[in-house]
C-alpha cells in the first residue's frame, strides 16, 4: 500500500508559471521519474534550473522550485512502498543543498493516508531543527511535525521564536501547546526583557495558544 | 562599484567581513573548496564541508545580500593522502547542484603523481558535468607547475575558455594567456599579487579573460582587495566601465558558462544577465526563467 504525497501547488498553477520550453522539460523529468523512480536522486537536484525558481504567482507562500520537487516526490510515492520512499528521501536530503532539503521536508509535510508509524521522517526533522537555517526550521515544523515527541516539538517552537520563524508556520500549535511550553516561553520572554530587548509578538501568540489549551497533568 | 569576487573562502571569515564586503560593493562571490589549514583524514570530513558550501554558507551570505556560489573538488594538497582520495567518488553528487559553478580548486601543490592523477580525473569530471575548472597553481616552482597544468588542460578536452588558472603573477601570466585560458590573480597584503602590480598587468595586456580575486581565507588576507584593485584601476586612468568589466562582467561571463549562477535579476540597477548564462536566477526573486539541463 503506497502513501499519497499531496502537491504543494495545483498542476495547472505550476504549468502556468513555466514558459513553453520549461514546461516541456518539466514533463520530461516527470516522465523520467514515473518510468523509473530510482532516477529521483539525479533529477531532483537539477530540477530548479531545468524548470524555474522563485515565488509561484498567486501563491505568496510557495516557491516554484519547491512545488516542482514535491510533485516529483509525489510521482515516486505512487510507485514505491513507503519504506523505499523514505529511504529515497533520506538519500536526497543527506546530499541535498538547503533548497533540496527544504523540498524534502515539504514532501514529508504532504504525506496523506499514512498508517500510524508509517513513513516516519522524524530523523530528518530533527536534523533540520539542529540547523540555524530559518527556511529549514520553518519547514520542519509543518504537518509532519506531528511525529515529533513533545520535548522535541516544544524545542522546535522555541527555536522558531528564537530564530524569527513565524509561528504561523507551526502546525498544530493550538492542539499541542501546553503548560510546559508556556513556562519555556515565559522564561525566554523574561530573558529578553532582562536584556532590554524587544519581545517578538509571536511570543504572546504562543502564550495565548498555551492559555487556551486544556491544562495538562 | 558592483563586485563579484571570484575566489574567496568565506567559511574562514566573519560576519564583519560580510558587512564590509557588502558596503564595498560585493554582491556575489565564488567560494572554492580548498584545504582548511588542518589536514583532513576522512571522506566524511569533506562531505560535511561540501554540505556547508551548498548549505549554511549560502544561507549566511544571503543574510548580507550577497549571492554565494561555490566550486567543489579534492584539493591538490589533500589528494596526496590515500585516506582522502576516495572523495573523488562522491564529487558527482555535488557537481550536479545549483550554485556549483566549477570544479575546483584542482591542480598541483607539490607536483606528485597522486596530485596529477586527481587533477586529470577532475578535469574529466568537468567535461562530464559541463562545468568550468578552477586551477590552483603551486606556491613553490610556480612556473613549472603552470606549464604542466597547461599540458594537462590541453590533453583533457576541456576548452581553454572553460579553465581559469589562478594565483598568477608576472612570471606565469603569459603562458596562460597564450593557451587561451582565463587568468586569475589573487591580490594579497604580502604575498601573491598586490593591486598596483595588478594594474600594471592590466595596462600591459588588457582586460580580456582576467579575473581578480581576494582569495581571502584563514591566513593574512583582505576580503576588500577586489574593491581596492578597482580603486587602483580608477586612479591609474581606467574607466568605471573597465572596472565593472574586470570586477563584475568577467566573472559572470566565466562562471556563467556553468549555467548554475544564482544571481539576482539586477544589481544596483544594472542587468546581471550574461550572454553565456542560461540560468541567471536568484532564490526569492520573481523571475521564473528555465534553462538547459
Amino acid at each position: 500500500m503506497t502513501v499519497v504525497v499531496a502537491p504543494l501547488a495545483d498542476h495547472s498553477d505550476i504549468e502556468a508559471a513555466l514558459d513553453e520550453g520549461a514546461r516541456e522539460r518539466w514533463q520530461a523529468i516527470r516522465t523520467e521519474v514515473a518510468d523509473d523512480p530510482s532516477r529521483l536522486g539525479r533529477v531532483f537536484p537539477a530540477s530548479a534550473r531545468t524548470t524555474g525558481r522563485g515565488p509561484l504567482p498567486g501563491r505568496d507562500d510557495v516557491l516554484l522550485e519547491d512545488a516542482v520537487r514535491v510533485d516529483l516526490v509525489s510521482l515516486v510515492a505512487r510507485r514505491v512502498e513507503p519504506d523505499a520512499l523514505l529511504d529515497e528521501l533520506r538519500q536526497v536530503y543527506r546530499y541535498g543543498d538547503s533548497d533540496e532539503k527544504r523540498a524534502v521536508l515539504h514532501a514529508l509535510n504532504g504525506i496523506e493516508h499514512a498508517e500510524a508509524g508509517q513513513l516516519d521522517g522524524t530523523d530528518l526533522l530533527l536534523d533540520a531543527l539542529r540547523t540555524n537555517d530559518t527556511r529549514l526550521v520553518g519547514a520542519a515544523m509543518g504537518p509532519h511535525s506531528d511525529r515529533l515527541d513533545a520535548d522535541a516539538w516544544r524545542q522546535g517552537v522555541l527555536k522558531c521564536l528564537f530564530t524569527g520563524v513565524p509561528v504561523s508556520a507551526v502546525t498544530g500549535l493550538a492542539e499541542r501547546a501546553d503548560q510546559e511550553l508556556a513556562e519555556m516561553v515565559q522564561r525566554y520572554r523574561r530573558e529578553r526583557e532582562a536584556a532590554g530587548r524587544d519581545v517578538p509578538p509571536d511570543v504572546q501568540a504562543v502564550l495565548d495558544a498555551c492559555a487556551a489549551a486544556d491544562p495538562k497533568d | 562599484m558592483r563586485i563579484f569576487d571570484p575566489h574567496i573562502h568565506m567559511t574562514s571569515r566573519t560576519t564583519d567581513d560580510y558587512e564590509a564586503m557588502h558596503a564595498a560593493g560585493v554582491r556575489a562571490l565564488v567560494e572554492p573548496a580548498f584545504w582548511l589549514g588542518q589536514p583532513r583524514t576522512s571522506v566524511g570530513s569533506f562531505t560535511d564541508y561540501f554540505d556547508a558550501l551548498v548549505g549554511w554558507e549560502r544561507f549566511r551570505a544571503a543574510q548580507f545580500g550577497i549571492a554565494h556560489h561555490c566550486t567543489i573538488a579534492l584539493n591538490p594538497k589533500e589528494a596526496n593522502d590515500p585516506r582522502c582520495a576516495e572523495v573523488l567518488d562522491v564529487l558527482p553528487r555535488y557537481l550536479a547542484k545549483d550554485g556549483v559553478v566549477a570544479v575546483g580548486e584542482v591542480g598541483f601543490d607539490s607536483m606528485t603523481v597522486e596530485e596529477e592523477k586527481a587533477f586529470v580525473r577532475q578535469l574529466e569530471l568537468a567535461v562530464e558535468f559541463g562545468l568550468p575548472a578552477m586551477v590552483h597553481t603551486p606556491h613553490r616552482d610556480k612556473e613549472q607547475g603552470t606549464r604542466r597544468t597547461l599540458e594537462l588542460v590541453a590533453d583533457s578536452g576541456l576548452a581553454p575558455g572553460m579553465v581559469v588558472v589562478d594565483h598568477l603573477n608576472e612570471v606565469t601570466v603569459d603562458q596562460v594567456d597564450e593557451a587561451g585560458c582565463w587568468m586569475g590573480f589573487s591580490i594579497y597584503p604580502d604575498t601573491k599579487m598586490d593591486e598596483h602590480r595588478m594594474v600594471a598587468i592590466l595596462q600591459r595586456r588588457g582586460l580580456d579573460r582576467v579575473l581578480v580575486n581576494s582569495a581571502a581565507d584563514w591566513g593574512r588576507s583582505d576580503p576588500l582587495k577586489t574593491a581596492k584593485t578597482g580603486a587602483a584601476m580608477l586612479a591609474a586612468g581606467f574607466t568605471e566601465d573597465d572596472v565593472d568589466r574586470v570586477l563584475w562582467r568577467n566573472p559572470v561571463e566565466f562562471f556563467g558558462q556553468s549555467g548554475r549562477l544564482l544571481l539576482p535579476d539586477s544589481v544596483d540597477g544594472e542587468d546581471t544577465s550574461s550572454p553565456t548564462d542560461a540560468a541567471a536566477t536568484f532564490e526569492g526573486n520573481s523571475i521564473l526563467r528555465g534553462s538547459r539541463d
